[in-house]
């Protein structure tokens, strides 16, 4: 029987990958957007500054904002399950791998957000939920809280032009 | 004639405070370029940090959705009914085509349809290729605050 992989080779080979993803994306590191890892399962953190806000009365987070951190959570959950078993398979290799060695990602076609509360002045975070993922299309759902994992202040859903791997 | 002219002056300068005081507007360089009765346009630079797609330059989708709904939010506080405040409750974009990088994008929001609390608000977001259609549509509705008890 093939001996496991030992776990730092496989945690730094998935953390490679994902930072592929992400860390070249001006506008995510303009958000302030990072995602934590557990196994394949990601979440998205909107980590909190002053220029997200949108209503300085409130004070509130802009919708925009919102919209973005829910999309950008989305397109990245989808290109990372898309990543995942060339990655496992070692049909990918992460070293040295950036955001523009990258296969191609999935576009969004659509996109529709549902405001449930405002959005407080500090953290929140979101996972996405693949609800179909076909050769072609996708739809996407995703869900942000900020306190209560049970309160959500906004969740979306969209869909997604897949990229065309043998094209 | 000169109390219109004056409404539609008050209107601008409200519109442009408005985008002014929002800081997420400040940190993405929006701009307000007209303002009518239910009426908003709002510019947006092409920049580095919105970029979504480092290969291309194009802009990120999610930058898109701001202007959309800056617009929209706009729109509905310049409608003759003169509401307090305005929040979005659901807002759906449609995206047509990538944004041609390097070039200011600039939404057009119209709020088609109010109720005594819900403001329905069309939008359409072109880059400078005017001829090759909007890069993105949306469609939302809005909260109307009457300062009024429910």
């Amino acid at each position: 029987m093939k001996r496991p992989e030992p776990i730092q080779v496989v945690k730094q080979r998935r953390d490679k990958a994902l930072a592929a993803l992400v860390d070249g994306v001006p506008y995510i590191q303009f958000l302030g957007i990072t995602f934590d890892r557990r196994g394949d399962e990601l979440t998205g953190i909107l980590h909190y500054d002053d220029k997200l806000i949108g209503n300085p009365m409130l004070p509130a987070l802009h919708g925009g904002v919102t919209a973005a951190f829910l999309e950008v959570t989305a397109i990245v959950t989808l290109s990372w399950s898309m990543l995942w078993d060339d990655l496992e398979a070692g049909r990918l290799e992460p070293e040295g791998l950036t955001h523009e060695t990258l296969p191609r990602l999935p576009k969004t076609i659509d996109f529709s957000v549902d405001y449930l509360r405002s959005g407080l002045p500090r953290d929140g975070y979101a996972r996405a939920r693949i609800n179909r993922s076909g050769r072609r299309y996708a739809s996407v759902h995703v869900e942000g809280w900020q306190d209560n994992r049970e309160r959500l202040f906004a969740q979306a859903t969209g869909h997604f032009l897949m990229p065309q791997r043998d094209a | 004639m000169t109390q219109t002219k004056n409404d539609a002056d008050a209107r601008d300068r409200a519109a442009r405070q408005f985008i002014a005081a929002l800081p997420h507007c400040r940190a993405l360089s929006m701009q307000v370029e007209a303002v009518a009765e239910g009426m908003a346009e709002i510019s947006m630079p092409w920049a580095e940090a919105i970029v979504g797609d480092p290969r291309t330059g194009v802009v990120h989708g999610g930058a898109v959705s701001a202007l959309m709904d800056t617009s929209g939010g706009a729109a509905v506080l310049s409608h003759p009914t003169a509401p307090l405040g305005t929040a979005t409750m659901d807002l759906r974009i449609d995206y047509m085509r990538a944004a041609t990088p390097h070039q200011k994008i600039t939404a057009r929001a119209v709020c088609h349809h109010v109720t005594r609390s819900i403001a329905f608000v069309r939008a359409e977001a072109f880059d400078e290729d005017r001829d090759k259609g909007p890069v993105a549509v949306a469609n939302g509705a809005f909260t109307l605050d009457r300062g009024d008890k429910p």
